[in-house]
């Protein structure tokens, strides 16, 4: 089966996108982490972008990526290592982490290998946003309503929280 | 000859009658579009560029008169020449990097700054279709493209290793995330009554006319959304009121103090470019973009119509920016979270009621503005009398001071 030029650009997308995101753990500074954190989420991105889903990629962009340059300025705020710049990236939990993250590693590949996934090419339907959109207000209702009500209980809790007294 | 003709009277063709001509000398279809895109985006590129360089003299130039100065008068007729002697001057300009930067985010900020800008143009259409990409999300690509400014400033801030620089980086993420609630939200009325995120669609759904002769741009609609878009598009382009980004007698020059030469350059040019989008998207989605009379019969009249009124919203800008003195931050924040955030989430509800009313779409019309006009007053009547109450308690204060003195 000869190589499409679509899956050249997959491969050349994966890469970075799994480099991004080991350089996210590797990096020895935190700010370093930030913006390889943003090469990463960019990667997924135009992976939704390559599959045609315009809306995901680009509320990807906005919510993960716009999300981030808040996560540096409270990093920058709550931290030490943010305005050092070194600090060291492992502690003594080193040991468990490694062995949650390989059973993790094995759930994922049997998940992988055990569910039928759909294989064939369907049409990318004309106008997805409406149809999202209309999905959210008619099958998903309840869900969306809910994930609405855990936001604003989470955005009045913090101003409850951080209210001086 | 004809064919010439054609294509001048509809400039949207030309895209489609390149890539038949590329077609037809034999190339791969995949080649033929690539090469089109490709001198699309040059286009583009320039089109932007230059214009910016024509906006540095045009700012100066306005903020001069507004001022009762003269303005750039040296290089060339009205100093028209002006920015390209300064484009001269500061690529010669020693390259400085700070001891202690982070050299890599450092160089890497001024350029994320001016791609993010220029990815957002891409959604701006100039004319009868002429749009670089024509996406069904076009408003909501704007809007996580713009988020990315925040990202380019910070990362200047952070790796100047300058605690001034630092400060300012911080006010750009709390600014410009603020001041994008409320300008999403407007956007978000007007995606309500024109059910469409793509950026032409929504210009050409603002040519139906109310009672068959008044232009149904969202701006007339709405005039209360289109001013609270324009005041967070002021403080979107970190533009005086709003420019606490750069106050130089608090931060010295905020985010790009310790950026010299072209890099600098680069930030400057984010500046103008911001300013330019800004304005054009405004156009877009509030007055109608590349609408005006006889544009169906002759689409490249669009164009025209497009730049007048960009050149317009623009010109408001400048003339804000040379008029009104820089707010304190407190202030400004304040003036987000407690005036055009609710403010803003009015609009929405208006019309997300209106729009959904059993009526005609005139009467419809009518509701929306009538309903805009009293929200503006009411709101204008809020801050009027908090305003009044806050100096009526100074003034207690005050005289309470002298009597006990």
């Amino acid at each position: 089966m000869p190589i499409t030029p679509q899956q050249v650009v997959f491969l050349i997308i994966g890469v970075l996108t799994l480099g991004c995101g080991l350089m996210v753990v590797l990096s020895r500074n935190l700010f370093h982490s930030a913006l390889w954190l943003v090469g990463s989420f960019f990667g997924v991105a135009a992976l939704y972008g390559l599959l045609e889903s315009e809306f995901l990629a680009v509320a990807q962009i906005l919510i993960y990526i716009g999300a981030i340059a808040t996560l540096i300025v409270f990093a920058t705020m709550l931290t030490r290592g943010m305005m050092l710049g070194r600090m060291k990236m492992s502690n003594f939990q080193s040991g468990i982490s490694g062995v949650v993250a390989i059973l993790l590693l094995g759930l994922l590949i049997l998940v992988l290998l055990q569910v039928n996934w759909p294989t064939e090419a369907i049409p990318v339907p004309d106008n997805t946003i409406a149809m999202i959109g209309e999905a959210f207000v008619s099958t998903y209702v309840i869900p969306f309503e809910v994930v609405s009500v855990l936001l604003l209980v989470a955005l009045v809790g913090a101003i409850m929280i951080a209210r001086e007294r | 000859m004809e064919q010439i003709l054609e294509l001048i009277k509809d400039p949207a063709q030309i895209g489609p009658w390149f890539n038949d001509l590329l077609l037809s000398l034999g190339l791969s279809a995949g080649l033929a579009s690539l090469i089109g895109d490709v001198i699309g985006v040059l286009l583009l590129l320039i089109m932007v560029l230059t214009s910016a360089i024509f906006l540095i003299w045009l700012e100066r130039k306005i903020a001069a008169r507004l001022q009762d100065r003269v303005g750039p008068n040296r290089a060339g007729p009205y100093g028209l020449l002006q920015t390209m002697a300064d484009i001269v001057k500061l690529l010669t300009k020693e390259d400085i990097t700070p001891v202690g930067a982070d050299r890599v985010s450092y160089n890497l900020a001024p350029a994320l700054s001016v791609m993010q800008i220029l990815m957002v143009a891409a959604i701006v259409p100039i004319g009868v279709g002429i749009v670089a990409a024509d996406l069904d999300v076009g408003l909501l690509y704007f809007v996580a493209f713009s988020g990315l400014a925040a990202m380019g400033a910070l990362m200047a801030g952070w790796s100047s290793n300058n605690k001034y620089a630092l400060l300012g980086g911080f006010r750009v993420v709390a600014q410009l995330l603020s001041y994008e609630i409320p300008l999403i939200f407007t956007l978000l009325a007007v995606v309500l009554l024109s059910g469409t995120m793509n950026t032409n669609d929504l210009a050409a759904a603002q040519g139906a006319r109310i009672f068959g002769f008044i232009p149904g741009w969202y701006g007339l609609l709405m005039p209360f959304a289109f001013i609270i878009f324009f005041v967070a598009a002021l403080a979107e382009g970190e533009r005086a009121p709003f420019d606490l980004l750069e106050a130089e007698s608090e931060i010295v020059a905020g985010f790009n103090i310790e950026y010299s030469g072209m890099k600098f350059a680069w930030f400057f040019l984010q500046f103008f470019v911001n300013s330019l989008i800004l304005s054009a998207l405004a156009t877009t989605v509030f007055l109608g973009g590349w609408q005006g009379p006889f544009v169906d019969q002759v689409p490249v009249l669009g164009i025209f119509y497009f730049t007048i009124k960009t050149t317009l919203v623009l010109f408001a800008f400048m003339w804000v920016r040379a008029t009104y003195p820089r707010l304190r931050i407190d202030q400004m924040m304040t003036f987000c979270w407690k005036v055009l955030v609710p403010a803003s989430l009015v609009t929405v509800l208006l019309a997300a009621v209106i729009v959904k009313l059993p009526v005609s779409t005139d009467i419809q019309a009518v509701l929306l503005i009538g309903s805009n006009i009293v929200a503006l007053l009411v709101t204008l009547g809020i801050i009027g009398a908090t305003l009044r109450k806050r100096v009526n308690r100074r003034q207690t204060a005050l005289t309470a001071a002298e009597v006990s003195a």
